[in-house]
C-alpha cells in the first residue's frame, strides 16, 4: 500500500492516496469505525433478542437457574473490564498528549484486564464443564433437586454459552489488536504518528466491555 | 442522434496507461487495492456463480417437464433447489450489482480516487471468494435438501446433509457483505469531492447508500442466527428446535428479519442503475429527483418492517399479520414513486432504443408485474391460498430475474465502455436483451398460472394434476431461451475484448456524470487526472445542445434557444 505523507514534515501523519488530507483521513476512520459498531450491536442485537424472548416465557425457571452462575467472580469481571475501559480512555488521552511511555503503560494495563477477564472466565467455564451444563449431550440438569424444566435449562446455558462465549471471543480479538496497537506503538511505525488509531481501538474496547454490562446483570443478577 | 451515439473513435496510436494496462502480473490482480480491479475480480466471480446457479435450475426444469419427474430422486431434486437457491441468492445477487458496479462506480460518481479503505475492500473480495468456495465444496460433496431458507428443525436436526458447512460459507460471506456495506458508507460520507453535496449526488449513490445501510443493520443478524443453527447442529444447543427447548419460529423472525431486507439489497442498487440508463437515453433530467432519492431511503427504512408477511402461516397472531400487511402495502408507495418518476423522465425524451435501455425498459416492466404480484401476496388472504405455491415463484423471480438480474445486464453493458475501453456489438446486445426479456417471460408467466392452480413449490412431481404438464413444459422451453440469451452476452462481451477495432471513446453514450465527462475509458489508476469539482446539478442533459452538435457538424444553422433566461428543461 502506497502511503505518501504531503508534507515534508518527518512528523506528519502518513495520509493514503485516496484522501485529500490528515482530517479527511481520520473522519473517514471513525465514521468507519461507528459503522462497524452498528453491525457489531445488530450481531449482539439478535442474540439479546432471543434472550429477551425466553427470559419473558420462562421468567421463573431462569430465576432458579441463575444460581448456578458465580455473581462473585461474574462481579469481579465487571470491575475488571471497567478498569480497563477507563485504562484505554487514558490511553488515548495520552496518544493525544503525544506521550508515549504512558500511552503503553494504559494500554499495557488494558491488555492485563483483558487476560484477567479470560482467566476468570476460564475458570468459571471449567466449573459448568465439570457440573455437565455445557449444552451438548452430556448435559445434565436435575430437576427433581432443584426445580426448573429440563429443557428450558438448556435452553438457558446454550444462551449463557453462547452470549458469553462470542463476548470472550471479542475480548480475545481485542487483545490481538490492542497488542499489535502496542507493537506498531513501540516501533514508531508511521500510522502511529496521531492519535487516531488508539482512538479506534478504544472504540472497539469499550463496545466489548459494554456489551458485559448488559450481559453480567442478565445473566448473573435476575430478581426472583 | 448518430453524434451522441458514437460508436468508435479513431484508435490512439499510442496506448494509454489506464487501470487495466497499469501493471500485467497476476500479483498486480490478486493483491490489488484498487476498486476498479476488484470490481472486475467480482464480475469474474459472480458470472462463474450465476452460471453454476443456472446449471442448477437448468436441472430442476428438466426434471419438471414430466408429472412424474425426469431423471432426479427426490432428495437431489432437494438438494438441486437448494443450490440454486444458495448459490444465487447469497452469491450472485447481493453481490452482483453493489459488488461489481457499485465498487467501480461509487468512487467515480462521486470524484474519489479510491474507496475509503481500499484493503478492506480487497479482503471483502478474498472473504466471499473462500466463503463460495466453502459453500460450494458443500454443495458438491454431498448437498443440501433443506431449501435456502434452512428453517429449523429441518436444518437444525434432521437434515443429514451438509448443512453445517454451507451455513460456516454462508456466515462467512455475511463477513464480505458487511465490508462493502461499511466501506460505502464511510466512503459516500466522507470522500465526495468539492461541491459534491448530497443532492448532487447521482440517484445510483443514494440507492448504494440505502443499500449499505440495510447491509450493516440486516446481515449481522442473519449472520449470528445461521451460526446459532451451525452450533444446534453441532453441539444440540436449544435456541431454535422444540425437542431442545427451543422455537422454530422465532429462527423465521430472525431470518426475514435480514432476508426480506436482502430484496431490498439486490433490487435497490438494480434501481439506481435504471435511473442513470433512464436519463442518459431519454436525455432528460430525471422526474422528481428528491423523491426519487428520498423513495430509497423510505424502501430501506419500511423495508424492515415488514418481514411478517413470509409467516401468515406461520402461527402469527392476526393481529401481528393486520400489522405486517398494512407495512407491506406501504413499502409499494416508494417503489411505484421510483416506477412513475422513471416514466415521466422518459416522456417527451429522446428515447433511444440501445441496449442499456432496452434492459431499463424490460426492467420497468417485469418489475411492475413483479411488484404488482406482490400486494397479492401481501394481502393475508389471497396469501394463505398463495403460500408455498408457484405463484410465490413466479412473484420473486420477476422482481429478482426481470429486476435485479436484467438491470445488472442493462448496468453492465451501460459501463462495458467504462470498464473496459471496448464497444460491444449494439446488434447483438440489441438481440440479447430481447431475447432474455422473451425467454424470462415465457418462463415464469406460466407460473403464475400454475401457482394460482395450486402447484406447490418445491416439488418435483405432480402426477396428481398432470393437466399441469403444459405449464410447467411451457416454462422449461421458456428457459431454454433464457438460457441461451444470458449465454450471448458472455461471448459477445468477450468478444469485444479481443477485437482492436472497437475502442471506446470516453464518453460513448454523451452521458452526465463524473465517470464519464472527467475520466478516460478506462479509467487511470487513480481515477481522475486532475481532482473534479462538481457545479451542475446530476442530469443536467440538454436535448438542444445534442441537437445543435448534431447540426452544427451537419453544417446546418442551430436552433435558437427561446429565452436564454429561462430553464428550458426540468
Amino acid at each position: 500500500m502506497a502511503t505518501h505523507a504531503h508534507t515534508a514534515d518527518p512528523d506528519a501523519p502518513a495520509v493514503y492516496e485516496q484522501f485529500e488530507d490528515i482530517d479527511q483521513q481520520q473522519e473517514t476512520y471513525i465514521l468507519g469505525m461507528w459503522s462497524f459498531l452498528v453491525t457489531e450491536i445488530m450481531f449482539f442485537g439478535a442474540l439479546f433478542l432471543i434472550y429477551s424472548i425466553y427470559r419473558w416465557q420462562y421468567q421463573g425457571d431462569f430465576y432458579i437457574f441463575h444460581k448456578e452462575l458465580d455473581y462473585v467472580l461474574g462481579g469481579i469481571n465487571t470491575t475488571v473490564l471497567l478498569a480497563s475501559s477507563f485504562s484505554v480512555a487514558l490511553a488515548v488521552h495520552y496518544a493525544q498528549l503525544k506521550k508515549k511511555r504512558q500511552q503503553l503503560l494504559a494500554l499495557g494495563f488494558t491488555l492485563l484486564c483483558a487476560f484477567g477477564f479470560l482467566i476468570i472466565k476460564a475458570i468459571e467455564y471449567g466449573k459448568k464443564f465439570e457440573h455437565s451444563k455445557f449444552p451438548n449431550d452430556t448435559f445434565v440438569w436435575d430437576a427433581a433437586k432443584y426445580g426448573g424444566d429440563p429443557e428450558h435449562a438448556r435452553l438457558f446455558f446454550s444462551l449463557y454459552f453462547s452470549m458469553t462465549g462470542l463476548h470472550g471471543l471479542h475480548v480475545l480479538i481485542g487483545i490481538l489488536v490492542i497488542g499489535y496497537l502496542m507493537y506498531l506503538i513501540a516501533k514508531d511505525h508511521p500510522v502511529i504518528t496521531d492519535y487516531v488509531p488508539t482512538e479506534l481501538v478504544g472504540l472497539y474496547w469499550h463496545f466489548v466491555d459494554l456489551v458485559w454490562i448488559f450481559l453480567y446483570p442478565l445473566f448473573y443478577l435476575i430478581p426472583k | 442522434m448518430s453524434a451522441i451515439l458514437e460508436r468508435t473513435a479513431a484508435p490512439d496510436p499510442q496506448v494509454k496507461k489506464n487501470y487495466l494496462n497499469a501493471d500485467h502480473t497476476l500479483a498486480s490482480w490478486l493483491l490489488t487495492t484498487d476498486h476498479k480491479r476488484i470490481a472486475v475480480l467480482y464480475l469474474i466471480g459472480v458470472t462463474v456463480m450465476f452460471f453454476l446457479g443456472s446449471l442448477a435450475a437448468a436441472f430442476v426444469r428438466f426434471e419438471l417437464t414430466s408429472p412424474r419427474g425426469q431423471i432426479l430422486t427426490h432428495e437431489t431434486y432437494n438438494k438441486m433447489f437448494t443450490a440454486h437457491g444458495v448459490i444465487m441468492i447469497f452469491f450472485f445477487l447481493i453481490p452482483a450489482v453493489p459488488a461489481v458496479l457499485g465498487n467501480f462506480l461509487i468512487p467515480m460518481m462521486i470524484g474519489a480516487r479510491d474507496l475509503a479503505f481500499p484493503r478492506l475492500n480487497l479482503a471483502s473480495w478474498y472473504v466471499w471468494t473462500i466463503s463460495a468456495v466453502i459453500v460450494l465444496t458443500g454443495l458438491i460433496m454431498g448437498g443440501v435438501d433443506t431449501g435456502w431458507t434452512f428453517y429449523t428443525p429441518l436444518s437444525s436436526l434432521y437434515s443429514n446433509t451438509q448443512v453445517s458447512l454451507v451455513l460456516v460459507g454462508l456466515f462467512l460471506s455475511g463477513f464480505s457483505s458487511i465490508m462493502t456495506g461499511v466501506n460505502f458508507i464511510a466512503t459516500i460520507h466522507k470522500m465526495r469531492a468539492p461541491g459534491m453535496t448530497w443532492f448532487k449526488l447521482p440517484l445510483y449513490v443514494w440507492s448504494h447508500y440505502a443499500t449499505s445501510v440495510i447491509i450493516i443493520l440486516g446481515t449481522p443478524v442473519v449472520a449470528i442466527t445461521l451460526f446459532l443453527v451451525v452450533l444446534e447442529r453441532t453441539f444440540r444447543i436449544g435456541i431454535f428446535s422444540p425437542e431442545l427447548g427451543g422455537d422454530p419460529v422465532l429462527f423465521q423472525h430472525l431470518f426475514w428479519f435480514y432476508s426480506h431486507p436482502a430484496v431490498y439489497i439486490m433490487v435497490l442498487p438494480a434501481m439506481g442503475v435504471i435511473s442513470e440508463v433512464i436519463t442518459c437515453f431519454s436525455r432528460r433530467q430525471i422526474f422528481g429527483y428528491r423523491f426519487v432519492a428520498m423513495s430509497s431511503m423510505a424502501i430501506a427504512a419500511i423495508g424492515f418492517l415488514v418481514w411478517g408477511h413470509h409467516m401468515y402461516v406461520s402461527s402469527q397472531s392476526v393481529l401481528q399479520g393486520l400489522i405486517f400487511s398494512l407495512l407491506s402495502f406501504l413499502v409499494a408507495v416508494p417503489s411505484a414513486i421510483k416506477v412513475f418518476n422513471w416514466s415521466l423522465t422518459m416522456w417527451r425524451g429522446s428515447v433511444q432504443f440501445s441496449t442499456p435501455m432496452i434492459y431499463a425498459l424490460a426492467f420497468i416492466g417485469l418489475f411492475v408485474i413483479g411488484g404488482l404480484t406482490g400486494l397479492y401476496l401481501a394481502a393475508i388472504d389471497t396469501d394463505v391460498h398463495l403460500t408455498g405455491t408457484y405463484f410465490i415463484v413466479a412473484h420473486f423471480h420477476y422482481v429478482m430475474v426481470g429486476g435485479a438480474i436484467l438491470a445488472f445486464l442493462g448496468g453492465i453493458h451501460f459501463w462495458w465502455p467504462k470498464m473496459f475501453g471496448k464497444m460491444y456489438n449494439e446488434f447483438w446486445g440489441r438481440l440479447s436483451a430481447m431475447v432474455i426479456f422473451l425467454g424470462f417471460n415465457f418462463t415464469f408467466f406460466p407460473q403464475f398460472i400454475l401457482g394460482y392452480l395450486g402447484m406447490p413449490r418445491r416439488y418435483h412431481v405432480y402426477y396428481f394434476a398432470p393437466e399441469w404438464q403444459f405449464y410447467h413444459v411451457a416454462s422449461s422451453l421458456g428457459s431454454t431461451i433464457l438460457g441461451i440469451g444470458f449465454l450471448m452476452p458472455a461471448f459477445y462481451l468477450t468478444a469485444s475484448l479481443l477485437r482492436k477495432d472497437n475502442v471506446a471513446p470516453a464518453n460513448p453514450w454523451g452521458a452526465k456524470g463524473l465517470e464519464w465527462e472527467n475520466a478516460s475509458s478506462p479509467p487511470v489508476t487513480l481515477n481522475f487526472e486532475s481532482q473534479p469539482i462538481v457545479t451542475e446539478n446530476p442530469y443536467n442533459y440538454d436535448p438542444i445542445e445534442d441537437t445543435n452538435k448534431v447540426r452544427r457538424e451537419a453544417g446546418l444553422p442551430e436552433i435558437p434557444r427561446e429565452d436564454p433566461d429561462k430553464e428550458v428543461h426540468h
